[in-house]
């Protein structure tokens, strides 16, 4: 029976280590990647290098004890003869385990600490961005630069659902990443919308939980430049897996024109916000926004989720006066999911997704809601 | 006493009776152990599902939305419906025969603190079958994920938990009831067996701590239907106050789940080592240190959420120092095999993988407890793998080797060696292979409760997969090894049983008699 245990004891560790291996040739990707990155910040050094030391640490008392251990265990066998004392008590070695593994704790507190103080030296940042956790995205706004976007998950729900092959860079890619300039110290400050996310770049040593209602900071330097990826790590509903974080960090001149780049594009927006679309642009355009930022509740065909989430198709709010959809959709509903979107969606987006609902699943109020309505209602406040 | 228990040839609404009606402390004690075993194959049901939809990147199997409600459901199963009732359930098997007493102090009682259980966790599981879905937003309900956004059986959860802790609050006013009323004559504090003092101490935890759980979920309730906003930021509450109220639950509560394993093994050890437990009075001391600690380091699972530095310096400090008090203890276990003469029978060979695998979970969590790292490991497989380490192999192996070792007092049979042997392998080395490649995921930065990951995760996820199921596996095996002991096991009559056990249930005949210590012993 023994025999038997033993082999396959043998043959799982076969197993496991032809998996290793086949991880090992994968290469390219972080496939073998055991521990944790080093990372290219002050910050993500300093959390290598303590996990380092504790992890070192850890292993040689580990060695030790559990060498000890192991020895006795052959060692003192019955089968081998040994016969048991009888000894329970010796102060002195009670002593020496307390005050031994204290000291070592106290030797360890003094880097922890200082690692500690690395994390927490949020001042005097070169550039501010607020970050903002959305379900399922992020918003990064660059404070005083009057630059603000959203940034999504780019892989396809084919993907996803096994219906395409899975792309290189699978759960790993977004819509529009956030982009620093290499040399500089960015601070991070970071929130939430709706329930709490959690903000995390491996590769900085930033992971900052983003709460409704508070800010928290966190700061990065790098010199190198290059695109780090990374996560939501608070559970925050049924797209948390799927909220990635993209970083892209640009040498200065870059980063300059890209910054450039963006602004024009705000003002370019600002100058066509009084632009009448037709009928048919704003369905277009809506469908697309309400497939993308609404179906994940409201569902494709504006069912819902019966008990969870209220239908649009045939609803009072979507047949009502446009108004009050305006609220719904602008200031949300609080004390519920529905979100205020105000911030989340430019004005034409809005619109486009208002007319749509009105217009979409036999829903047919003819009515049309243009980008200055929704201006017109905000600045009505 | 005129005639024993109901048995099934009395017919069944007599047998049934019986367990509806019964306060017999061993009565009570098996009604427990066979819901934990139950509530032990629900929750294992549902990591199944999670590690299979785990297996492969991509979504396969299930639906993120289900795939939340099954890791929250998986949690809460087995924190409070397997791992709690199991040690519940041994207290009162053993309590009683260990400190020399007829039965527990409230024996009605005793049958209530059971018997609203099997509710609480039918109206929970009951929320799956429900519009909305069952809970989804993790065992540590973080509002305002469950408050705002939750779905609306979010209130049978509420109810459901209320449920549980009324009856551990009962279960722990009965322990302390017994173990400070009824101790037999010269059954002093300082000669109760270690199970006993750590659930001594660990029934005041769950006293103290249990209000507080019930104080968040009530304040969730009143957020969700009467308009208050303790968490809502936009009424002026605070999501983070959420996180305190919990974890000054939630850091307690893993220390009741630890302390009675840590009392078990500290039976067995010195059992199949023929020799005393080395250093008892350290090791109330160490329990009693771990209890007391255990209320002042809850904000550690909360160092990303941007207290100020001070606070996270504190929080460091005082977790880092849970290891002295724990260090003590593994010591005195190895100390207590040093010069023994050892043998290993199947509960020997899970109490030594404890020791083992629950330092190792130890060493993880000092790690996690050096803050400026813990921002990296936080909500990541890494930590997952930590509480794993200290709550299967640490709570989970204590109770099957618990199980193992006092199955021939309860039944009078004994249980199959090699099978139990076959089992510990089998659970051993898919628990490793399950768990130690969780270590790499969480460190190559894999976040927890995720339904899709990378495809840099693919590998280590697919070996976590295959131990996982090897390790549901080991828990059949278990299954029916104890039922096969019960229907045919070899009897047993020594009231020994054990050549090294010491104890006043060795005392008692085997299998132990309905009613034992009617009259007192005399404990010298
Ligand atoms: C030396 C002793 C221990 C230390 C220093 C320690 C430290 C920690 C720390 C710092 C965390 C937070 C990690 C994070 O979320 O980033 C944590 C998580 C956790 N620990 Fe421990 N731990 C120890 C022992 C235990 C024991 C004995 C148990 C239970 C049997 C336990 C159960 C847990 C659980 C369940 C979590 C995760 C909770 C969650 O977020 O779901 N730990 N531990
Ligand atoms: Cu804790």
């Amino acid at each position: 029976m023994l025999k038997r245990a033993q082999a396959l004891f043998l043959r799982s560790l076969g197993a496991l280590l032809a998996l290793a291996a086949v991880g090992k040739a994968n290469a390219e990707s972080a496939a073998s990647q055991l521990n944790m990155p080093q990372g290219v910040t002050e910050v993500s050094q300093a959390a290598y290098d303590i996990h380092m030391i504790m992890m070192w640490i850890c292993t040689v008392i580990g060695i030790a004890v559990f060498g000890f251990m192991f020895y006795v265990m052959y060692a003192h066998r019955k089968s081998r003869g040994a016969v048991a004392e009888n000894f329970h008590e010796n102060l002195l070695v009670e002593l020496l385990w307390t005050i031994v593994p204290a000291i070592i704790l106290i030797v360890m507190a003094i880097p922890a600490t200082t690692a500690l103080l690395k994390v927490y030296d949020t001042e005097n940042a070169d550039i501010d961005i607020k970050v903002t956790g959305y379900q399922w995205k992020w918003q990064y706004e660059y404070l005083g630069e009057g630059v603000k976007f959203m940034s999504e998950l780019r892989t396809s729900q084919d993907e996803i659902y096994g219906r395409e092959p899975k792309g290189e860079h699978y759960l790993r890619e977004v819509t529009e990443p956030l982009v620093i300039p290499a040399g500089k110290k960015v601070r991070f400050l970071i929130t939430g919308n709706d329930v709490i996310h959690s903000w995390w770049v491996p590769d900085f040593g930033v992971k900052r939980d983003a709460v409704p209602g508070l800010f928290t900071s966190a700061w990065a330097k790098t010199d190198k430049v290059g695109t780090y990826v990374g996560e939501c790590t608070e559970l925050c509903g049924k797209g948390h897996a799927f909220m990635p974080v993209v970083v892209e960090v640009k040498e200065q001149e870059e980063y300059d024109q890209w910054l450039a780049a963006k602004k024009q594009e705000a003002a370019e927006y600002a100058s066509t916000i009084g632009k009448q679309w037709s009928f048919d642009e704003l369905m277009a355009k809506g469908e697309e926004v309400y497939n993308r930022s609404c179906a994940g509740c409201h569902a494709v065909n504006g069912e819902g989720i019966p008990g969870v989430f209220p239908a649009l198709k045939d609803s009072a709010i979507a047949l009502g006066p446009v108004e009050e959809h305006l609220r719904v959709v602008v200031d949300g509903v609080s004390g519920t999911a529905m979100q205020a979107f105000a911030d989340q969606l430019s004005e034409a987006d809005i619109a486009a997704v208002i007319h749509y609902e009105r217009n979409a699943w036999g829903n047919d109020m003819g009515d049309i809601t243009q980008p200055v309505d929704v201006l017109n209602y905000k600045q009505g406040k | 006493m005129a005639h024993g228990p109901a048995t099934l040839a009395d017919g069944w609404v007599k047998y049934a009776s019986r367990w509806i009606f019964t306060t017999n402390h061993k009565d009570i004690g098996t009604l427990y152990l066979w819901f934990s075993f139950a509530m032990f194959i629900l929750g294992g049901a549902f990591a199944m599902i999670i590690r299979a939809e785990l297996f492969q990147p991509g979504m396969q199997l299930i639906e993120p939305e289900f795939f939340n409600q099954m890791t929250t459901m998986h949690g809460l199963v087995m924190v409070f419906g397997a791992i709690m009732p199991a040690f519940v359930g041994l207290a009162n098997w053993l309590i009683p025969m260990m400190i020399g007493a007829p039965d527990m102090a409230l024996p009605r009682m005793n049958n209530l603190s059971f018997w609203i259980l099997p509710f609480a966790f039918a109206i929970l599981v009951a929320t799956l079958f429900m519009e909305g879905g069952g809970p989804n937003f993790g065992w540590t309900f973080y509002a305002p994920l469950s408050t705002t956004y939750a779905p609306d059986t979010v209130n049978y959860f509420i109810f459901g938990v209320h449920i549980m802790g009324a009856s551990s609050i009962m279960g722990s006013i009965n322990i302390i009831a017994t173990v400070m009323n009824m101790r037999a004559p010269g059954m002093t504090y300082m000669k109760m067996p270690l199970f006993v003092w750590t659930w001594l101490i660990t029934a005041f935890l769950l006293v103290a701590v249990m209000p507080v759980l019930a104080g968040a979920v009530t304040m969730m309730l009143m957020d969700i239907n009467f308009g208050t906003s303790f968490f809502d930021a936009a009424g002026g509450g605070d999501p983070v106050l959420f996180q305190h109220v919990f974890w000054f639950f939630g850091h307690p509560e893993v220390y009741i789940i630890i302390l009675p394993a840590f009392g078990v093994v500290s039976q067995i050890i010195p059992t199949f080592s023929r020799k005393p437990l080395f250093g008892y009075s350290s090791m109330v001391y160490a329990t009693a240190s771990i209890a007391f600690m255990s209320f002042i380091v809850w904000a550690h699972h909360m160092f990303t959420v941007g207290m100020p530095i001070a606070g996270e310096l504190y929080f460091m400090y005082a977790t880092m120092l849970i290891a002295v008090p724990t260090g003590v203890k593994v010591f005195n276990w190895i100390t207590t095999m040093y010069k023994g003469a050892l043998t290993y029978e199947t509960p020997m060979l899970f109490s030594i993988a404890f020791v083992i695998l629950f330092t190792f979970g130890g060493f993880t969590g000092l790690m996690l407890s050096i803050a400026a790292a813990d921002m990296q490991y936080h909500d990541t497989y890494f930590v997952v793998a930590h509480f794993h380490y200290v709550m299967v192999a640490g709570a989970v192996f204590s109770g099957t080797a618990a199980v193992y070792y006092w199955l021939p007092k309860w039944c009078g049979k004994m249980y199959d060696e090699t099978m139990g042997k076959v089992q510990f392998w089998i659970a051993f080395i898919g628990f490793n292979i399950a768990f130690m490649p969780q270590h790499f995921l969480g460190l190559a930065g894999m976040p927890r409760r995720y339904a899709d990951y990378g495809l840099q995760f693919a590998d280590w996820n697919m070996v976590s997969s295959i131990g996982a199921f090897m390790y549901g596996a080991a828990q059949i095996l278990f299954l029916f090894n104890v039922i096969r002991t019960i229907t045919h096991g070899k009897p047993v009559n020594d009231p020994q049983v054990w050549e090294g056990a010491e104890g006043l249930e060795w005392t008692v005949d085997t299998p132990a008699p309905y009613h034992t210590f009617e009259k007192p012993p005399e404990v010298k």
